[in-house]
């Protein structure tokens, strides 16, 4: 499952959020898109699903275009957006089944998949309870769960561990660390610790343009810094005027 | 399929929502038992249950209106909206997940109205049941215009204009008196909006006057279709703008 962007763009009348973006992203690879906000890295993700046309440009997910057949590619691919996004009064199961069913799951097959994704994020003893009463950190593993439920070939992870203390966060990682390899994932964070720790390859994202982009120890070696928030602190240098 | 899929939810969500849906429901019964108290003080025939009864359930249906902008309005402000939008369900999908599980709610509002109507002395024959039919028509303009509240205003701001949006649709629906007892300008505006012929088009069939109520519900069903139309657009343009 590869993801080839050519040359994506939106523009918002006289504002570019998106300016000109190529990339290509391997099979199975976990990329993380780094950027300050309004880098234009959301803006990215909702071109890649199919929720925001793109101006000019395309992008290729397992040969399908999502300008020219985004239903197609909807199908294959899931979303965790920034924030939480479950419907709280379902409990954890319902909301599982939930998104299992709209992706085209019969019942029986959904009932599965959902049993699969509360074992592995750990969602099983509060299955019976309604999101709106599960802990922040709960949501957002629900969230991702929920993301999960339709074996999806890409997975866009959109900050998803924001508001989590440390347990949850490193919990989370966890479980992103056994789908590495497996799924396509790509990752947008503001804590670089967790970029380090789980992204194959890495995008820096400024002004709508990616500025920099390669493993960890190729970053720190084209730049000459001893750490990724050095080198994100450079790659994002505003010009002081 | 998706499309009941998302009803289902949907119904979850109203139903486990309990004070409201119960306010909904229980509101038009308290008003009945105060108007027919009020009537039996009165010395003319305004309140009399064949009158009020189809009013108050037309009233009633503006619940379904907050019910069903609410729901969209907090999906919308939720992120839940945007990760259904990036599954692959259509508009359409969308707007029939919203106003299917409300029918089996207005379905339940008329049986309630009607029974305690009848218990205050409302007269049951066939044309009761005819109403029911017609009711269910009518609460299509009124889930519609919630579904439109919700495509455009938060959660929050559906609450309020809800608030402006039941005093609309009360005193210019004619529920409470004659429009022609105010008369004028007043009248004219009510006459140009659909609730005052929701009304009637209930009335029209508790009195066995089919032809105005084919009138009336004309105008309702052209104000639904018109109305159900534009929330589809504008959810369609929120979709690809979201």
């Amino acid at each position: 499952m590869t993801i080839n962007i050519k040359g994506l763009t939106k523009r918002y009348k006289e504002r570019v959020a998106v300016d000109q973006l190529t990339l290509h992203i391997q099979q199975g690879e976990f990329f993380a898109l780094l950027g300050q906000n309004a880098a234009g890295k959301t803006t990215t993700i909702k071109m890649l699903c199919g929720l925001l046309t793109p101006s000019e440009g395309d992008a290729i997910v397992d040969g399908k275009s999502i300008v020219e057949n985004p239903k197609a590619v909807k199908q294959i691919l899931n979303i965790s957006p920034q924030e939480t996004a479950v419907a709280p009064n379902l409990t954890v199961y319902e909301n599982l089944l939930l998104i299992g069913q709209i992706y085209g799951y019969k019942k029986v097959q959904a009932q599965h998949q959902a049993q699969v994704q509360m074992d592995l994020f750990g969602l099983t003893p509060r299955q019976r309870d309604k999101a709106k009463t599960l802990s922040g950190g709960y949501q957002r593993r629900l969230s991702v769960a929920m993301a999960m439920m339709t074996n999806p070939k890409v997975l866009f992870l959109d900050e998803p561990t924001l508001g989590m203390d440390v347990r949850a966060r490193n919990d989370l990682w966890n479980i992103l660390k056994q789908l590495k390899g497996k799924i396509t994932i790509i990752l947008t964070s503001h804590y670089l610790d967790e970029v380090e720790a789980l992204a194959d390859r890495i995008g820096i994202m400024h002004h709508g343009q990616l500025h920099a982009l390669g493993t960890l120890q190729q970053l720190l070696i084209e730049t000459g810094k001893r750490t990724l928030e050095e080198v994100f602190l450079e790659k994002t240098e505003e010009a002081l005027s | 399929m998706r499309a009941i899929v998302f009803a289902a939810r949907n119904q979850k969500e109203i139903v486990r929502d309990p004070v409201t849906l119960l306010f909904g429901i229980g509101l038009p019964i308290v008003l009945l038992g105060l108007f027919s108290v009020m009537q039996k003080n009165m010395p003319f025939a305004l309140y009399e249950m064949n009158n009020l009864t189809p009013g108050v359930i037309v009233f009633g249906f503006s619940f379904l209106t907050l019910f069903s902008g609410m729901l969209l309005g907090k999906d919308k402000s939720s992120s839940l909206l945007m990760r259904i939008f990036a599954s692959p369900m259509s508009a359409t999908d969308y707007i029939l997940g919203y106003m299917l599980p409300l029918l089996p709610i207005a379905l339940l509002q008329i049986f309630i109205c009607l029974v305690t109507a009848i218990f205050l002395g409302l007269s049951f024959d066939k044309s009761i049941l005819l109403m029911v039919l017609v009711l269910m028509i009518i609460s299509l303009l009124y889930i519609g215009i919630g579904l439109l509240f919700g495509t455009l205003f938060t959660d929050k701001q559906v609450g309020g204009i809800f608030a402006i949006f039941v005093n609309v649709t009360t005193w210019l629906s004619g529920t409470w008196f004659e429009l022609d007892m105010v008369g004028g300008t007043f009248q004219s505006i009510a006459q140009l909006l659909p609730f005052v012929h929701a009304v009637n088009a209930a009335k029209a069939t508790i009195d066995g006057a089919y032809g105005d109520m084919l009138q009336s519900l004309s105008i309702v069903i052209g104000y639904t279709v018109f109305i159900t139309s534009i929330s589809i657009i504008v959810f369609r343009r929120k979709m690809q703008a979201n």
